[in-house]
């Protein structure tokens, strides 16, 4: 057993400890939107929010969770899809397949949290999830738009 | 929390979730639903007008799409086309895509199903941009009987029909229950394209908003009620097979249902939860059975490449002019060795599929390429007539070309078939997905150019040596052995109507194609490009080389055998121009053009390499001429992520198989690109009418040849062997 606080909700969830928070997100409280690409912290699709910082979701057994921690899925970042990042996404058309892009949206929310105002450089170091679409130069103008919107 | 599918409920309701939605089982099948997930379902009960368009008494319109959505825009394309022709509000359109079922049932109304070869709307166009037309004639036919007057005093303007002379208008959703009992006219005039007013606007795609909150659903996200999870281990070894194995200590963990075999070469656990399911798969202990192939090495099988670069016996593609001649007589024979190792479609989602069966019935979700195909696996694998079978599509977490394939359809329903009555989702974990791919299969190519004393090429020759893709996976489209799809990009004009769209475009002198045919025991597949993203290499790499032998300018020495083809012409001046060829600003360039799939496409690298070798790539200025472009906002989002795709092999991707295992595994051994090495593109899309070219493949062929001709450009050093990653890029 797990106690959690999922977008804003507390939670309690029946998972062995060393299951990590990609799965009990997406079969215990059943927020897919959260995506298994690897299972190793390569491709970022899982990133989700622990306290606002990204977090990669599939290596993260939920027992190192105290229950406290502030969990945000692509599900919570904003109610109706107004977060700044969504409003970039939609206005510049970025995702293709899109299966991704919640963990490419959720590293450039924890992005934009940390770096309000990032260089090219900072979105280099910081936004490294893998998009085999290839919306990767999309993102990158979609990160510079995202930037001057407000929720 | 979830939303759920009931399954005795099904056909209109899927319960409720966390969310309160209800959320309407199209919804669930229908791409870019939008965020209510609203669809006709929910709306009314209207009957459709044609079996290409549905019309709401709300006046929304519903556009049925056969061919598959997995990121390249083709959903947004084909509405685009239907709704010009049906002249209704673009604001007020949806769609839905029918089931493989359905078209079996209604004699293929809706026609193929596939979706690949970039064929979805160049192999479509014409029929569906009819059905929109069709279904125009007869809401106005409705309009004029209900008026009594000829149908010639109505006029259309997005989905209102006016009646001129009295001023009297209805909308399509008031007249489309009468218009559906009208017969479908089979005389339609379509409109000239100087008349379009949708097609060839750079309008939003269809189906983003869902994909930007976590609603949309994927295959890998269905939830059905009582649903298990599976996880499945498949023979790591080619050919390999389950001998025995021993899930004693699987089948006591928790939330485990069943261990048991699937078909021959896998086992499989299946499980409340996935993750359960993945964790008891992990003890289960399996003996594999060597098999065909099971000893396979990527490096010995070099040896089996080298010597089909000079076989005596080898497949000819192309042949024109006196090779032999323009060899005896050349002032300089130039020649260069290059290689294309195997590669993995690796799409974002892994493998899945969804599958529940009873005597009765057995019904699949899942993302798959080809909703015909994955119908005939389901119906195969459940021993069920295929009548009794259906598919539901969802949108594809990436397709390339991997899930045009039915394999992982044939297993969930092989699964499914044990636990009756029992949903199961079966998902791979990536690395099932690494290593039973069909992959991208590996060539070589030694090519041979002949230069007069005046630099000019006087002949050229390309021996393939390598893997066939048709041999693998489809023998019967063999000609006399050959495959002629190796040659794509090489091959001769005026032969063959069916590859008229993979051909040279290039006028030489004397030319001569061929391919010394090495299969190893790897399955082979079409990979986003196919075989014109090697024998792009190959010829234009080589170009490269010959043009910097003769002393010429390598856009010079393209542009003079270009004399047949002003498209290719253009689309190589377009790159040129715009990113400055011939500049001297501290830049390195390197050029490309190629025909693949009906479209010409070009591309100017510009680089960088730093005196230890490391590349940077600046910007790329690429060009298409797809015909008629359809969205150029899609086209152009096409391009650029083309060379995401194309790039990532050329810098890092090879799979490598060891003792007939692959080496890489994952991610961390097959990377693909990241932000910091993602050049800028800019995208030049250039139409030039009259044909309709292919969008989604074409440009991955031009993206490694023009940064491997910058690469020269800034080092004086030819690479020819790939991965990147594995050349040093000056010598030490």
């Amino acid at each position: 057993m797990a106690e959690l606080k999922v977008n804003g909700k507390k939670v309690t969830v029946d998972a062995d400890e060393t299951t990590p928070l990609l799965w009990v997100l997406r079969e215990d409280l059943g927020l897919t939107g959260t995506k298994y690409g690897c299972g190793i912290a390569q491709c970022g699709t899982c990133t989700v929010h622990i306290d606002g910082q990204p977090v990669r979701s599939c290596t993260y057994p939920v027992g190192a969770l105290s229950g406290e921690e502030e969990i945000t899925t692509i599900e919570g970042l904003s109610e109706d899809g107004s977060h700044p990042v969504q409003q970039a996404w939609v206005e510049m058309d970025i995702p293709q397949c899109g299966y991704c892009q919640p963990g490419m949206i959720m590293a450039v929310a924890g992005l934009l949290n940390n770096t309000p105002d990032p260089t090219d450089e900072d979105i280099d170091q910081q936004v490294t999830n893998i998009c085999r679409c290839g919306t990767l130069a999309r993102v990158r103008k979609g990160i510079h738009l995202a930037k001057t919107k407000k929720a | 929390m979830a939303d759920t599918i009931n399954l005795s409920r099904r056909g209109f309701i899927i319960g409720t979730g966390a969310t309160g939605l209800t959320i309407g089982i199209l919804a669930a099948c229908s791409p870019g639903a939008g965020e209510d997930g609203e669809t006709a379902a929910d709306a009314d009960p209207n009957p459709e007008v044609n079996a290409w368009v549905l019309i709401n008494n709300d006046d929304t319109v519903v556009i049925r799409i056969a061919r598959s959505e997995m990121g390249q825009g083709t959903l947004t394309g084909l509405a685009q086309l239907v709704a010009e022709e049906l002249e209704c509000d673009w604001d007020k359109v949806t769609t839905e895509y029918p089931t493989p079922g359905e078209n079996l049932a209604r004699d293929r109304v809706w026609r193929d199903f596939s979706t690949g070869g970039s064929r979805g709307i160049r192999g479509s166009h014409d029929y569906v941009r009819e059905g929109g037309a069709a279904a125009r004639m007869m809401l106005v036919q409705a309009a004029a009987n209900r008026w009594d007057v000829p149908v010639s005093e109505c006029s259309v303007e997005k989905g209102v029909i006016t009646h001129g002379p009295s001023g009297n208008s209805y909308t399509y959703g008031e007249l489309a229950a009468e218009a559906a009992k009208l017969e479908v006219p089979t005389e339609i005039t379509l409109k000239d394209p100087s008349e379009w007013k949708i097609i060839g606007q750079p309008v939003k795609r269809l189906d983003t908003a869902d994909k930007v909150t976590g609603k949309q659903v994927y295959g890998a996200d269905i939830k059905l009620d009582g649903l298990l999870n599976a996880a499945i281990k498949q023979a790591p070894k080619r050919g390999g097979t389950v001998a025995s194995f021993d899930a004693s200590a699987a089948e006591s963990m928790p939330g485990v249902k069943k261990v048991l075999q699937v078909g021959d070469n896998a086992v499989a656990v299946v499980a409340d939860k996935w993750w359960q399911a993945k964790k008891a798969l992990d003890t289960v202990q399996i003996e594999w059975q060597a098999g065909e192939g099971s000893d396979f090495s990527s490096a010995a099988f070099e040896a089996d490449l080298d010597a089909g670069l000079t076989a005596d016996e080898a497949y000819v593609g192309n042949q024109a002019g006196d090779v032999d001649g323009a060899f005896a007589g050349a002032a300089q024979v130039i020649e260069a060795t290059y290689n294309a190792p195997h590669q993995n479609h690796a799409c974002m989602e892994p493998m899945n599929a969804t599958a529940v069966w009873t005597e009765e019935k057995c019904e699949v979700w899942c993302g798959t390429q080809n909703g015909e195909a994955a119908l005939a696996a389901a119906a195969e694998a459940s021993g069920l007539p295929i009548e009794q079978c259906d598919v539901y599509k969802q949108l594809l977490g990436g397709g390339f070309g991997r899930r045009g394939m039915s394999d992982f359809v044939t297993q969930a329903v092989t699964i499914a078939k044990e636990m009756p009555g029992t949903p199961i989702k079966l998902l791979w974990t990536r690395e099932e997905d690494m290593q039973h791919g069909f992959f991208h299969p590996t060539t070589k190519a030694r090519c041979q150019g002949a230069l007069d004393a005046d630099g000019n090429l006087t002949g050229l020759k390309i021996r393939l040596s390598g893997q066939s893709i048709f041999a693998g996976l489809m023998p019967q489209a063999l000609q006399d052995g050959m495959d002629f799809l190796a040659f794509q990009g090489l091959l001769p004009s005026g032969v063959d109507p069916r590859v008229e769209d993979q051909t040279l475009k290039y006028t030489f002198p004397a030319f001569l194609a061929e391919h010394a045919m090495r299969n190893p025991p790897v399955r082979p597949g079409f990979w986003r490009g196919v075989n014109a993203n090697q024998n792009a290499i190959y010829l234009e790499c080589f170009m490269d080389e010959l043009a910097h032998a003769a002393g010429r300018d390598p856009l010079e020495f393209r542009l003079a055998h270009t004399q047949d083809s002003p498209e290719l012409a253009a689309v190589l001046q377009a790159v040129a121009d715009k990113s400055g060829w011939g500049n001297d600003d501290g830049l390195s360039r390197g050029l490309c053009a190629f025909y693949s799939f009906g479209a010409y496409t070009a591309a100017c690298a510009e680089v960088t390499v730093s005196d230890e070798g490391e590349l940077k790539i600046h910007r790329i200025v690429a060009a298409t001429d797809p015909g008629y472009a359809v969205n150029p906002q899609q086209i152009d989002a096409q391009v650029a992520g083309s060379f995401v795709y194309g790039l990532s092999a050329a810098l890092y991707g090879e799979i490598t198989f060891e003792n007939g295992e692959t080496v890489q595994k994952n991610f961390d051994t097959y990377p693909s690109m990241r932000l910091a090495a993602m050049p800028e593109v800019e995208t030049i899309v250039m139409p030039s009418g009259g044909f309709w070219g292919g969008v989604g493949e074409p440009t991955i062929a031009v993206a490694a040849p023009a940064v491997l001709n910058a690469i020269y450009a800034a080092t004086g050093k030819r690479i020819r062997q790939l991965p990147l990653k594995d050349q040093p890029l000056r010598d030490a």
